[in-house]
């Protein structure tokens, strides 16, 4: 089909992440012919959700380092004398510093597939080398192997390995077998061997697990496509400009979203739930009647601290917690918001930002429940998807797996004109909006990128046991020394769609200052415990235990200043990958304002139109106009989770 | 531009909305008429159940129709079998709850649902509680489905722990929930029953401490939010007064008997008995009120024959029994005395604390402290100054006086919109403190000038009294209650704002009344002083009405009993 594209469009996206999709999206809804590429076998690049095999199959990628022979038509020979070429990189290198750890006994069955796994195909363009950071300032230091493990390598695992060595795999630099501990090495080997084999049956039934029984990989593995592993680690808030844009344009009906349930602290060595909106103060067990009020007055002037600026007004060359101690708050109080409602450091914010981060908390607390994040189902992954759909509806064409060699610029009018992709199709277009990640190093060999730690854990309870076992919470730990940064963590339970019943799935994500392992180590080892068999007869073990960690840097490519690319033609525009930040209000912007530069003066995804609106006569009829007959009525329907009233027919029943 | 969705513009949709409804007005009046037409034809049959199901399920408001519809179940219910029943019911519980979806306030459609309930041989309570808690899931303070629910675990006798924990999880939820907490209110006595000796409606003491630190834990989250403060407010109680007969007072001069009653009642036939024993001999006699209006009155008085006033025996006995409020009194008449009276004393506990009552008052000094600790981090919440006021009140009035009047003053300057309220609020604690500070005095002597009262109240309480001061205040009127001072000689009522007499007449003892710097405007509002026998002396210096011309002969002419009105 990809050899028979047409040969003109108005946009070219390349790249499926939140921003590019947002713009296809919004090129689409206003009569834009748009392409929507990607070189990657799934929707989101650094943006997407993935199934356990999926993960395993995305590490596998970056492990393998085999340089592809590209076997596409050279594409030099299309250039004509007028022309010269940007050429693409066939590399992703925003992902580095890949580690995985697995801790959840490894059974005797080899043969584990997951359940109903679709074999993928991965695109033979993808090649990752880790080690080859050129433009990261953080080199893996010599004796760091890259692990990972991987289902398809059975072989390599005896019944008997130890739970907490992480499994080997070969590195091109990094040669040999190594075997990764944990650090804690405290583990008994017998008890592991008498777990592993009281495992075996109990592996048959993996949905109907009591509780009390252990999560075994090849469960993990079985269930694997209960699992959708975010690459980025975000939330919506209530009130941004994500949620507006989903409900504006009435792209929030492809998406589905739960409230997250509460924000927690981690204070003293504990977990504790901060206590936020009106109903949580008022149900709070651990502030006093005093310091509930303190709070309460605190938040309340937060909201509208903008109209009281004799209040503030003196304190504003001093950072926020300074400012925070001169008001009557308990350290108590002052620490939940500093770290856990502003989400703003100790020393890096004064008091006017971190009361504008307090108020925007606020601001979105109580629009969809107690606290002022959503999460969409089944992942962030799914959100570039929903607005791709749009596009799609609006007559976008969407390839994956189709890779574009170069960008082909007008000589003269210093204009790009057109691209060639992989088949060595010559596509004529007017604007082209190019992920990061597509450029060469030769684009962005100026470019200074920031970095992001990553990690995901599968853990087996959470972090803070209630009454309900359905909680997903925010957990913000700061930096413990100076200059480094706080660390967000984020806990999702099953029932958000993004793990197996019995587990829970954990994100964690900061500013770069080391590799991933380096930075987000210490911070998981304060709040969870490597999946042992001895602590198991012991019910009391506080922590959670650690069935699976994975680590990885990824590229920060937000706020980089477009004139940092060598030799860009005005109507190439970069969209940036993920930022670090909680919010997607950056991808947003991006997409607003590159969207403005394509189409000035045009609104920036209007709902789309009443279907009995549309005049549909019999010359225009296109091929879309089946898909709007099932759109149903616009309305303004918000994305809230749907508990709603129930329908009639179910209790007259 | 290409590919460019072609729309209808706004005029071609606003006519196209337009003819929408046209249409629909067309066919919602039809099918009204129609249901009309053959409702008065007597066609009660299931078509009249299908239109008026269309009309009401795109209006569940329109009463007249769902009466409509019971008027149709009704005689279903007589033709129809059993199975056939089962079904129409179905569909109607069905149809009521799209119904409610529609407008989920509809008194309408949840009264229509409570009938039909009520009528069903085998209802389903339990589907009925759940979708009340679906209802109030989405609106946890609609006070129809509150309602509802109450009338469904009544029904159902869902044991009152189960409400009272469904009270809980919504209160957890949103504690600005003014059904909830009164839900509480109702559940809490119906648990922890107090034994027949004690106060109705109180709790026992551990389970009050828990509930007011609840309670407190709402009002220091959000001291504005009110339903909170009228919780706490309940739970310190308003205690019932028991019925009792205060006072009793006989005059031989005027040969009349006059009774306080603890709350105003209305003696006659066919409301209060009152039963009169002179001397252990059952009298007839009628009673009427001070003031002549046949209404709910604390005091009652009524004539007595010479008979029973004669200075032959050394004393008359006199009983009376209030028959309905289980009370009596007594009172002797010595010979040779003008007057004889029985009284409770007025430092009884229950006479004044009807605001707040008779908790322990460690329960109420420990809510004191609370409440002045988040007056300090708020001191400008009304609500907690309020609390405070009236638990002082409870605690001991004279002891707090001081403070108590700080307080108010506070709290008038953060509540100017309520400031009149407050004024007559204070007026009456003072009052209250007036009494109680004459009563340890035993004297019949009241000073209340110079207090800022701006209204009177607890007249009934001041019987007894002979001399009353009312000077520099700010009241506007003598209300009709101060007829109940039957003692009265000397009122003094100077540098106030009245402007009307109504209470100072058929005072049968009052000589002196002084109404200096008033508001008195025109002779005729001094009519009711006709009507006080002895008045001879009268001061009306500095009102407007002494500049009118002719006014003294005006006053001659009206009060000609009054030896001297000074103007």
């Amino acid at each position: 089909m990809a050899d028979n594209l047409p040969s003109e469009f108005d946009v070219i996206v390349i790249g499926t992440g939140l921003p590019e999709s947002i713009i296809a999206a919004a090129c689409s809804r206003s009569g834009l012919r748009v392409l929507h590429v990607d070189s990657r076998n799934y929707y989101g690049g650094n943006w997407a959700s993935f199934s356990f095999s999926g993960i395993l199959s995305w590490l596998k990628e970056y492990q393998e380092n085999s340089d592809i022979v590209n076997e596409s038509p050279t594409w030099q020979e299309q250039i004509l004398e007028n022309e010269e070429a940007i050429a693409l990189s066939r590399k992703d290198k925003t992902i580095q510093h890949v580690e995985v750890f697995c801790y959840a006994s490894q059974d005797l069955h080899e043969d584990v597939e997951e359940a109903g796994a679709l074999q993928k195909n991965h695109a033979s363009v993808i090649s990752g080398n880790p080690t080859e950071a050129a433009h990261s300032a953080y080199q893996p230091s010599e004796d760091e192997s890259l692990c990972t493990v991987s289902c398809e390598m059975p072989t390599e695992q005896t019944p008997s390995s130890d739970q907490e060595t992480a499994l080997e795999i070969n590195d091109v630099e990094v040669t040999g077998e190594k075997e990764k501990r944990y650090d804690d090495k405290t583990h008994a080997k017998s008890a592991s061997e008498e777990e592993t084999s009281e495992n075996v049956p109990i592996a048959e039934d993996t949905v109907l697990q009591p509780k009390k029984n252990r999560i075994t990989y090849s469960q993990i593995i079985k269930e694997g496509r209960r699992f959708n592993i975010d690459l980025v680690s975000k939330l919506l808030y209530s009130r941004g400009l994500l949620i507006d844009l989903l409900i504006k344009s009435n792209v929030s009906r492809y998406a589905e979203f739960k409230n997250i349930t509460r924000i927690l602290a981690f204070r003293e060595g504990r977990v504790e739930q901060v206590p936020c909106s009106r109903a949580d103060v008022f149900n709070s067990k651990q502030l006093t009647m005093v310091e509930k009020r303190m709070l309460m007055k605190f938040l309340t002037f937060c909201m509208e601290y903008e109209k009281h600026p004799d209040e503030y007004k003196a304190y504003e060359e001093i950072t926020f917690s300074e400012y925070l101690k001169t008001q009557k708050l308990t350290p108590n109080l002052q620490y939940f918001v500093l770290h856990s409602i502003a989400m703003t450091s100790e020393t890096a914010s004064n008091t006017v930002d971190g009361l504008k981060a307090t108020k925007n908390f606020l601001h979105c607390l109580g629009r969809y429940g107690n606290t002022p994040f959503l999460f969409p189902l089944y992942g962030q992954g799914e959100l570039p998807q929903c607005f791709c759909r749009m596009c799609a509806v609006f007559g976008g064409i969407y390839c994956l797996r189709h890779s574009v060699q170069c960008l082909v610029v007008d000589k003269e009018s210093r204009k790009c004109k057109a691209i060639i992709d992989q088949f060595g199709q010559r596509i004529i277009s007017k604007h082209f909006l190019v992920e990061d990640s597509y450029f060469s190093e030769n684009t962005c060999s100026h470019v200074q990128y920031r970095q992001i730690s990553r990690s995901v854990l599968i853990t087996d309870r959470s972090v803070l046991k209630t009454d309900s076992d359905q909680q997903i919470s925010i957990l913000t730990v700061p930096g413990e020394e100076p200059g480094t940064f706080a660390v967000r963590v984020i806990e999702l339970c099953p029932s958000t769609m993004t793990c197996m019943k019995g587990t829970y799935l954990v994100h964690l994500t900061c500013t770069s200052s080391k590799t991933a392992r380096e930075d987000l180590e210490p911070v998981v080892q304060k709040l969870f415990t490597p999946y042992t068999e001895t602590e198991i007869e012991n019910e009391e073990v506080e922590k959670p235990r650690l069935l699976w960690a994975l680590y990885f840097n990824m590229r920060d490519s937000s706020d980089i200043s477009r004139n940092s690319y060598n030799d860009l033609p005005s109507n190439v525009y970069v969209c940036s990958g993920p930022d670090c930040g909680l919010g997607n209000d950056n991808a947003v912007k991006q997409a607003e304002r590159l969207f403005q530069l394509i189409c000035p003066n045009e609104d920036f995804c209007p709902p789309p139109p009443n279907p009995e609106d549309i005049i549909i006569d019999g010359d225009s009829l296109q091929s879309e106009t089946s898909e709007f007959s099932v759109i149903p009525e616009a309305n303004s329907e918000t994305p809230k989770e749907s508990t709603s009233l129930g329908n009639p027919e179910e209790t007259s029943q | 531009m290409h590919g460019r969705l072609k729309v209808k513009t706004s005029e071609e949709q606003a006519e196209a909305k337009r003819l929408e409804r046209e249409q629909k007005l067309k066919l919602y009046q039809s099918a009204t008429q129609t249901v009309f037409q053959k409702r008065q034809a007597g066609e009660l049959d299931e078509s009249v159940l299908e239109l008026t199901s269309q009309i009401l399920g795109a209006n569940p408001d329109f009463a007249t129709l769902w009466n409509c519809r019971r008027e149709v179940l009704q005689r279903l219910e007589a033709q129809k079998s059993p199975e056939e029943l089962a079904a129409l019911v179905k569909t109607e519980l069905g149809f009521l709850e799209s119904c409610l979806r529609v407008n989920p306030k509809s008194y309408g459609t949840w009264h229509h649902r409570c009938w039909l309930l009520g009528r069903l041989p085998e209802p389903n309570w339990a589907r009925e509680l759940e979708l009340c808690a679906r209802f109030l899931e989405v609106d946890e303070r609609n006070f129809h489905c509150w309602d509802y629910r109450r009338f469904v675990a009544t029904q159902a006798a869902v044991p009152p722990a189960e409400e009272l924990a469904f009270t809980d999880s919504l209160i957890t939820r949103n504690f600005s929930n003014y059904s909830s907490w009164h839900y509480r209110s109702c559940l809490l006595p119906q648990l922890h029953p107090q034994p027949d000796t004690g106060p109705q409606g109180r709790l026992p003491e551990d389970v009050l401490l828990k509930e007011l630190e609840l309670v407190q834990n709402a009002f220091f989250t959000d001291p504005n939010d009110q339903s909170a403060w009228f919780y706490h407010r309940w739970l310190l109680g308003r205690a019932d007064p028991q019925d009792a007969l205060r006072c009793l007072h006989v005059s031989r001069d005027e040969a009349c008997l006059t009774v306080s009653f603890s709350r105003p009642v209305l003696v006659g036939s066919g409301t209060e008995t009152l039963l009169l024993m002179v001397d252990e001999s059952p009298l007839a006699v009628e009673w009427r009120t001070p003031d002549g209006r046949t209404r709910p009155s604390h005091v009652w008085l009524c004539d007595l024959p010479a008979a029973s006033l004669n200075d032959q025996l050394p004393q008359h006995t006199f009983h009376v029994i209030w028959t309905a409020g289980e009370a009596q009194k007594e009172c002797v008449l010595l010979k040779g005395r003008q007057e004889g009276w029985c009284r409770d004393s007025a430092t009884d506990a229950q006479l004044f604390r009807c605001e707040l009552s008779v908790e322990k008052s460690t329960v109420l000094q420990s809510e004191l402290e609370s409440c002045k600790e988040l007056q300090e981090l708020e001191p400008e919440n009304k609500w907690c100054l309020l609390t405070i006021i009236l638990l002082m009140r409870a605690l001991d009035p004279l002891l707090y006086e001081k403070e108590t009047l700080q307080y108010f003053q506070t709290l008038k300057a953060v509540d100017p919109m309520r400031a009149a309220y407050l004024d007559d609020l204070r007026s009456k604690f003072l009052l209250e403190n007036s009494v109680l500070k004459m009563e340890y005095a035993e004297v019949r002597v009241l000073h209340l000038g110079h207090k800022d009262l701006t209204v009177l109240c607890h007249l009934e309480q001041l019987l007894l009294v002979t001399h009353l001061d009312l000077s520099h205040n700010r009241l506007r009127a003598l209300p009709p209650a101060l007829a109940a001072l039957r003692c009265l000689e000397v009122l003094q009522a100077n540098d106030n704002a009245i402007e009307s007499l109504d209470g100072v007449t058929s005072l049968p003892r009052l000589q002196e009344l002084s109404l200096c710097n008033n508001r008195l405007r025109q002779p005729a509002v001094l009519q009711p002083l006709a009507a006080c026998p002895r008045l001879v002396l009268l001061h009306l210096q500095g009102n407007p009405l002494c500049h009118a011309v002719g006014a003294s002969e005006h006053l001659a002419e009206l009060l000609p009993a009054v030896n001297s009105i000074l103007t």
